[in-house]
C-alpha cells in the first residue's frame, strides 16, 4: 500500500464528495420512508474521518459511534452495502440486522458502528490491547462525539490506556452539541482536550474542517506511537450542518451559525487547495462530483433491489455455534411470499 | 480422581487453559498481585507474568469492555468480576456489547470471552454485595450461563467456557470456594459440556431442581427426607442457558412430583423458566402443582437472622416437598 503521504489528495477529495452525496441520499430515502429507525448524518464533517483515514495503514484498527456511515465508506466498504444496510437489506455491511448506528466491517478493520454513547470506548482500547498483547505496530483509532466525554465509560477507558500505554488515537469530533445540548451547557472544562491531561495523554485541537490538518497530525501521532504504543487525544473541532438526528431540526442554534461554518466548508475547502496549487480544475470537480452522485444513486437501486433478510436465518446470527434450541418453532415466511418459489397459474409472469 | 476444592478446581481450570491457548488472558481487580481477591487466580502471574495475568483498577465497565475488544479480534479473554454484584457496574458492556456485536455485525464478529467471579448472597454482605444475577443474565439472548454447585463442575464448565466462542458467564458459589470434592487428575483433560444438567443423587418420590449453592442444602435435604421414607431425585442444573430440559423431563416423568430450589429471587427467577417448560411439555406427568423454594422477594438485610430468613433454607425446601408429595 502507499506510503501515507504519497496518498492521491483528489481521491480524498473524491471521497469527501461520496460521503457528502451518500448522506444527502440517505436523507432523502429516509423521508422517502425507505429507511427506519435513528439516522445521523455526518455532513460538515467529512475532513475529520477521511482526513484520519488517510493518515493510517489499511490494516489499522477503527472503531466510531452512531454517526458512522462516513467511517466505514472511508475504510472502503462499498457504497451498495452502505446503502442497503440503511434500507434493513441482506446485502447490507450487518446483513440488515445492524441499520444505521451498527455499521461493520471486518474485511476493512471496521469495528463498528455502536450506538451506546461512549460505550465503545473501553472496545477501543481493547483492540488497541490486542494490538500491543500481539506485539503489532498498527493503531487504534477511536472515534466519539463531544457528547461521549461526560459519560463514565470515556474515562475508565482513557485510564486503562494511559495505565497500560495502548497504541490508541481518541478522536473527539467536536461538533459543539451533544444532540440538543451544548458544551458549554454539559462540559465543566473550557476545552474538551484538557480531559485528556487529567489521564497524562497528550492531547492537541486540531481543526476538523481542514483536511491536511487531520490527515497530517494523525500521521504525525500514528507514526510515533508505531515506534512506542501510547495513547493520544486530539480534538477535532467540526460542525455537522443537519440536525443531531433526521428528527431534529436543529432548533437550538442559530441560522447565523450554521452560515458561518458553512463557509468554512471541508470539501469546499481542499477544493480551493488543490485549485489554487493547480492540482484540479473546476471540469475535473465537476466531473467527480458528477461520479459521486452515480455512485450513490447506483447505490440506491442495489438497496431496492436486494432481497429482505429470509425469516428462517432469525436464530442464526445470536450465537457462534448456531441455534441454542434448535428444535424451537422459527417464524416462517408468510404464505404469500412462498408462491414466489413455486408460483400458482394465476401469478404467472407473461 | 483426588479431593481438591472448588477454588483449586477454578485454578486448575484457569491455568491449564491458559497453558494451552496463547491468546486466553485473566484480567481483573487484584487478580495479579494480590493471588485473587478470593485466591481463585493463586500462583498465575508467577506462572504466567504479567502480560498474561493482568490487575486492573476499580473499573468494571471498562475493562469489562476491553476484554469485549480485544475478543473482537481474536483473543479469548476471562474477565473476573470481584463479585457479580460489581458486573452491575458493567452491566453495559456484559448485557448490550458482548452479546449483541454477533447479531449486529451480521455475523462477522463473535466475541469468545468468559465472565466469571462469585455470584449470589454470601454472609451478612448486605443488599449492594449479595446478588444473584443468574435470572438477569439468562434472559439476555446471545449470552450462555453456567452455575457450578462441585468442584469437579467448576474445573469443567469454566474449561469449556472459555473455549466457547460466545460470551459464557461462570457463576461461582462464593460459599462453595473452599468446599472439596473428588476431580479428575491433572493429566486428564475434564471439559463438562454446557447445556447438560446432572443427576446429583437419584431417586423416586419428588425432583429436586437445583443449582450453584442451592445443591449442598438440596443433597442435605434428600438425605432428611430419607429418614422420613421420601426418596428425592437431585437435578442440578450446571447450566442455566442453555437449560437441559431433557434430564428434568426425565426426572419428572419418574417422580411426578417437583421442587425448584433456586438461589436468586422469586419473581421472573430461573424456576420461574424451569417451571413454565415443565407444564408446557409434560403437564400431564404432573401429580401436584411445581413449588419453588427461592429467596425472599426483598433486599437483602444484614442482619443474620433477617438474611437466614431471607434465603432459602432446609425447612422451606423440606415444607415444599411435603406439601407436593401431600405427606
Amino acid at each position: 500500500m502507499q506510503p501515507v503521504e504519497q496518498r492521491d489528495e483528489v481521491e480524498m477529495l473524491s471521497l469527501m464528495l461520496l460521503i457528502r452525496r451518500f448522506e444527502e441520499r440517505a436523507s432523502q430515502q429516509y423521508q422517502a420512508q425507505k429507511i427506519g429507525g435513528f439516522c445521523h448524518l455526518y455532513i460538515g464533517q467529512e475532513a475529520v474521518v477521511t482526513g484520519a483515514v488517510a493518515a493510517v495503514r489499511d490494516d489499522d484498527y477503527i472503531i466510531t459511534a452512531y454517526r458512522d456511515h462516513a467511517h466505514a465508506l472511508a475504510r472502503g466498504t462499498s457504497p451498495d452495502a452502505c446503502m442497503a444496510e440503511l434500507f434493513g437489506k441482506e446485502t447490507g455491511c450487518s446483513r440488515g440486522l445492524g441499520g444505521s448506528m451498527h455499521f461493520f466491517d471486518k474485511q476493512h478493520h471496521m469495528y463498528g458502528g455502536h450506538a451506546i454513547v461512549a460505550a465503545h470506548i473501553p472496545l477501543a482500547v481493547g483492540l488497541a490491547f490486542a494490538i500491543k498483547y500481539r506485539g503489532e505496530d498498527r493503531v487504534t483509532l477511536c472515534f466519539f462525539g463531544d457528547g461521549a466525554i461526560n459519560q463514565g465509560a470515556f474515562h475508565e477507558a482513557l485510564n486503562l490506556a494511559a495505565l497500560y500505554r495502548l497504541p490508541v488515537v481518541f478522536i473527539c469530533e467536536n461538533n459543539l452539541f451533544a444532540m440538543g445540548t451544548s458544551v458549554q451547557r454539559s462540559t465543566s472544562l473550557r476545552q474538551i482536550v484538557d480531559r485528556a491531561e487529567g489521564y497524562d495523554i497528550p492531547g492537541e485541537i486540531v481543526d476538523g474542517m481542514n483536511f491536511r490538518e487531520v490527515r497530517d497530525k494523525v500521521a504525525e501521532i500514528a507514526d510515533s506511537i508505531r515506534k512506542e504504543p501510547h495513547p493520544a487525544f486530539l480534538e477535532m473541532r467540526t460542525y455537522r450542518y443537519r440536525g443531531h438526528s433526521m428528527s431534529d431540526p436543529a432548533s437550538y442554534r442559530t441560522k447565523q451559525e450554521l452560515e458561518k461554518y458553512r463557509l468554512d466548508d471541508p470539501i469546499t475547502r481542499l477544493r480551493a487547495q488543490l485549485t489554487r496549487e493547480g492540482k484540479l480544475t473546476n471540469e475535473q470537480f465537476d466531473l467527480l462530483d458528477k461520479r459521486a452522485k452515480e455512485t450513490v444513486l447506483a447505490a440506491v437501486k442495489f438497496a431496492e433491489k436486494s432481497p429482505q433478510p429470509p425469516l428462517d436465518t432469525l436464530y442464526d446470527y445470536t450465537y457462534a455455534d448456531g441455534a441454542m434450541e434448535p428444535d424451537r418453532p422459527r417464524p416462517m415466511e408468510p404464505a404469500q411470499e412462498r408462491r414466489e418459489v413455486a408460483p400458482s397459474p394465476s401469478t404467472n409472469s407473461p | 480422581m483426588r479431593e481438591i476444592t472448588y477454588r483449586q478446581a477454578l485454578n486448575e481450570a484457569l491455568a491449564e487453559e491458559l497453558e494451552r491457548d496463547p491468546n486466553v488472558f485473566l484480567m481483573g481487580e487484584e487478580v495479579a498481585e494480590y493471588q485473587g481477591a478470593y485466591k481463585v487466580s493463586h500462583g498465575l502471574l508467577q506462572r504466567f507474568g504479567p502480560r498474561r495475568i493482568i490487575d486492573t483498577p476499580i473499573s468494571e465497565n471498562g475493562f469489562a469492555g476491553l476484554g469485549v475488544g480485544a475478543a473482537m479480534v481474536g483473543l479469548r479473554p476471562i474477565i473476573e468480576f470481584m463479585t457479580f454484584s460489581f458486573s452491575l457496574v458493567a452491566f453495559d458492556q456484559v448485557v448490550n456489547n458482548a452479546p449483541n456485536m454477533f447479531t449486529m455485525s451480521g455475523g462477522q464478529f463473535n466475541i469468545p470471552i468468559t465472565f466469571r467471579g462469585p455470584n449470589g448472597p454470601a454472609h451478612q454482605l448486605g443488599a449492594t454485595h449479595s446478588h444473584a444475577t443468574e435470572n438477569f443474565y439468562a434472559s439476555v439472548p446471545g449470552l450462555k450461563v453456567c452455575a457450578p454447585a462441585t468442584p469437579r463442575d467448576a474445573k469443567g464448565l469454566l474449561k469449556t467456557a472459555v473455549r466457547d466462542d460466545n460470551p459464557v458467564l461462570v457463576l461461582e458459589a462464593e460459599l462453595l470456594y473452599s468446599s472439596k470434592g473428588m476431580v479428575e487428575p491433572p493429566d486428564e483433560e475434564l471439559l463438562i459440556p454446557l447445556g447438560k444438567a446432572e443427576v446429583k443423587r437419584e431417586g423416586s418420590d419428588v425432583s429436586i431442581i437445583c443449582y450453584a449453592q442451592t445443591v449442598p442444602l438440596a443433597l442435605k435435604v434428600a438425605d432428611q427426607l430419607e429418614e422420613e421414607d421420601i426418596s428425592a431425585e437431585i437435578v442440578d442444573l450446571r447450566s442455566i442457558k442453555p437449560l437441559d430440559e431433557k434430564t428434568i423431563f426425565d426426572s419428572v416423568a419418574k417422580t411426578h412430583r417437583v421442587v425448584i430450589v433456586e438461589q436468586d429471587h422469586p419473581f421472573c427467577g430461573v424456576g420461574a423458566e424451569v417451571c413454565y417448560r415443565i407444564q408446557k411439555n409434560i403437564f400431564d406427568a404432573l401429580d401436584a402443582p411445581i413449588i419453588r423454594v427461592s429467596q425472599e422477594d426483598v433486599p437483602m438485610p444484614y442482619n443474620e437472622r433477617l438474611e437466614k430468613a431471607v434465603l432459602p433454607n432446609a425447612d422451606k425446601l423440606i415444607a415444599a416437598v411435603k406439601q407436593v408429595c401431600y405427606a
